[in-house]
């Protein structure tokens, strides 16, 4: 092995020389020359965490949240909840491609991109520089577009086990365009009115996405939720979930590709990715004990999926905090988080009736609120020098180091969230409804949307030997 | 001839079947089915949500006998699958017409 790379290093190096072997032996050539080879070895680093990332937060997608939901509903609707994750890997992406990726990063108002990288024109090897500097603005496209499929699929949650197909996929790609483009062009694009790094009105701290992603999902979940109605039959008939054993696989799967998701956020293979991925592991396990040890205190078990659910409500709470907070604080955002939402899963849902079937709103609504805040208390300079100075020095970041006003701008970010994702949602389910119709019909619902919306079944045991 | 069925807890079908097989029943079908009689089923909470599972995971064995063998059999049966406890299940018998070899179209006891 070792003789191998010396062979090769021996071949690199008799290429490179002989290219070079001018007469020019000018020492500021040869720094210039030397400079942009180690921007291009930073540059294959970086490039290489960021195809990687992108590639994890694909996965959270498919298979891991197609398989935590698909566990959750009973076993007529596993291949139909399997298939509105997936639909959206491909749907979105075609979107993306022609315009949404636009409209989200494009340069634009403080609200929403434009048209300048329709059909992706000008999105190529050469970094942009605004965004990701030492990374193809391809290799950043491509990350950004597995967040917009997640985004959407996690609303899905709500009103599994009873929405029509075609229905899905025209409200899906309606919010897509009218809630998560301009919610993440005003987070993360130039310009936008929440940007904290590129001149935004309210600077609203958001690293991975507790906004852009948790809080306008959860959101929009729980108006779906209430909009389209209970399942026939709920709360009375019983609603098992028919495989706690795929959800407990979809979780971990999700854990780990969260990995992508925050610690990707950094943007790059430094330090702060290290930082990040450190603060998502502890909050991730924080949360996990947190809602298992409510659960336990309160049913006499902890339950596997307590267990997993409480991960998946630290991952979504430690999501816009991340790249800014400390370890021990991402700990404590955990524990929070993880009996939070197990709270509001386990009391509050029950207190007000409303069928969020797989509790999209208890756990990414309610989660992402809740982190979103937490991260103006806890974000400090010393993880993530945001704000500087004209002299360009560190200020403070968040409540506990003494920026008070970060938290008044964290709310702001996180009222525009809640407002878009409500009245947003609340259009296109008027909208869909009048035209195609949300719901499937009684009976087709009976039947189970397997048979009736793609005429499958996920489990056939009478197959001919 | 009689039809025996046993309704009994899953974890005592290996035991029941060395049992009966001892004793010199030679064939029996075995099914995967859930019920319930006194016994009262459990919870199971999911989210917060509890919910009462009353139809309890069990194991029938179906065999139809020669009469000689009928005691015998619905002996070895209660000694291997009794616990003591609710939840043991039940045995049945009934009496059976007539029975057929599908494949020389034996008739009677001889086709058991």
């Amino acid at each position: 092995m070792a003789l191998l790379i010396l062979i090769l290093a021996q071949a690199v190096y008799a290429q490179t020389s002989s290219v070079t072997a001018s007469p020019s032996t000018d020492v500021n050539a040869r720094l210039a020359r030397l400079e942009q080879q180690t921007a291009e070895a930073k540059s294959s680093a970086d490039n290489a965490w960021m195809l990687t990332s992108a590639a994890l937060v694909l996965m959270m997608t498919g298979p891991g949240l197609a398989l935590f939901y698909s566990g959750l509903v009973r076993k007529k609707n596993v291949l139909a909840t399997m298939m509105q994750s997936f639909a959206l890997m491909a749907v979105i992406t075609v979107l993306w491609g022609v315009f949404s990726y636009s409209l989200s990063f494009g340069p634009g108002n403080g609200f929403i991109g434009g048209f300048q990288n329709l059909f992706l024109k000008g999105v190529g090897g050469a970094p942009d520089a605004d965004y990701a500097a030492t990374i193809p603005a391809q290799t950043f496209m491509v990350y950004q577009l597995m967040f917009a499929i997640i985004t959407p699929g996690l609303i899905a949650g709500a009103f599994a086990e009873r929405m029509k197909f075609s229905a899905m996929l025209v409200f899906m790609v309606l919010w897509s365009i009218i809630v998560y483009d301009p919610m993440a062009h005003m987070v993360w694009g130039k310009g936008g009115l929440l940007n904290a790094s590129l001149g935004g009105r309210f600077p609203t701290l958001d690293f991975a996405g507790g906004t852009v992603v948790h809080v306008t999902s959860g959101v929009s979940a729980l108006v779906c939720a209430l909009y389209l109605g209970k399942r026939v039959g709920y709360p009375k008939a019983p609603m098992l979930p028919h495989s706690v054993v795929l959800s407990f696989i979809g979780a971990c799967l999700l854990w780990v590709g969260w990995f992508g998701f925050n610690a990707g956020s950094a943007l790059g293979a430094g330090s702060l990715a290290t930082s990040a991925f450190v603060a998502t592991h502890f909050a991730a396990a924080a949360a996990a004990v947190g809602w298992a040890a409510a659960e336990w205190i309160r049913n006499g078990k902890p339950s596997v999926l307590g267990g997993i659910s409480g991960a998946v409500a630290g991952l979504v709470a430690i999501t816009p905090a991340a790249g800014f907070v400390r370890p021990m604080p991402a700990i404590f955002i955990g524990l929070i988080a993880g009996v939070f939402c197990y709270w509001m899963v386990a009391k509050v849902k029950g207190m007000f009736g409303y069928d969020d079937s797989l509790d999209a709103f208890g756990v990414h609504g309610a989660g992402g609120t809740l982190g979103a805040i937490l991260t103006g208390i806890f974000a400090v300079s010393a993880v993530n020098p945001i704000f500087k100075d004209s002299q360009g020095n560190a200020l403070p970041s968040g409540l506990l180091e003494g920026n008070a006003h970060q938290l008044l701008n964290q709310l702001v970010g996180v009222a525009i969230a809640w407002a878009l994702a409500i009245v947003g949602t609340l259009v296109i389910l008027k909208l869909v409804d009048l035209t195609l119709g949300l719901r499937v019909s009684e009976e087709e619902e009976v039947q189970g949307l397997d048979l009736s919306q793609h005429g499958e079944e996920g489990y056939y045991w009478e197959t001919p030997a | 001839m009689t039809k025996i069925e046993a309704i009994i807890q899953n974890s005592k079908l290996e035991a029941v079947k060395t049992a009966l097989q001892e004793i010199g029943v030679e064939g029996m079908t075995v099914l995967e089915v859930r019920g319930h009689g006194r016994q009262k089923g459990h919870t199971e909470v999911y989210r917060g949500r509890e919910y009462s599972v009353d139809l309890i995971p069990k194991t029938k064995i179906e065999m139809v006998l020669p009469d000689a063998l009928v005691e015998k059999a619905e002996q070895a049966i209660l000694n291997a699958a009794r616990t003591g406890k609710i939840g043991d299940g039940k045995i049945f018998r009934s009496r059976v017409d007539e029975a057929i070899r599908i494949r020389n179209d034996e008739r009677g006891e001889g086709a058991l």
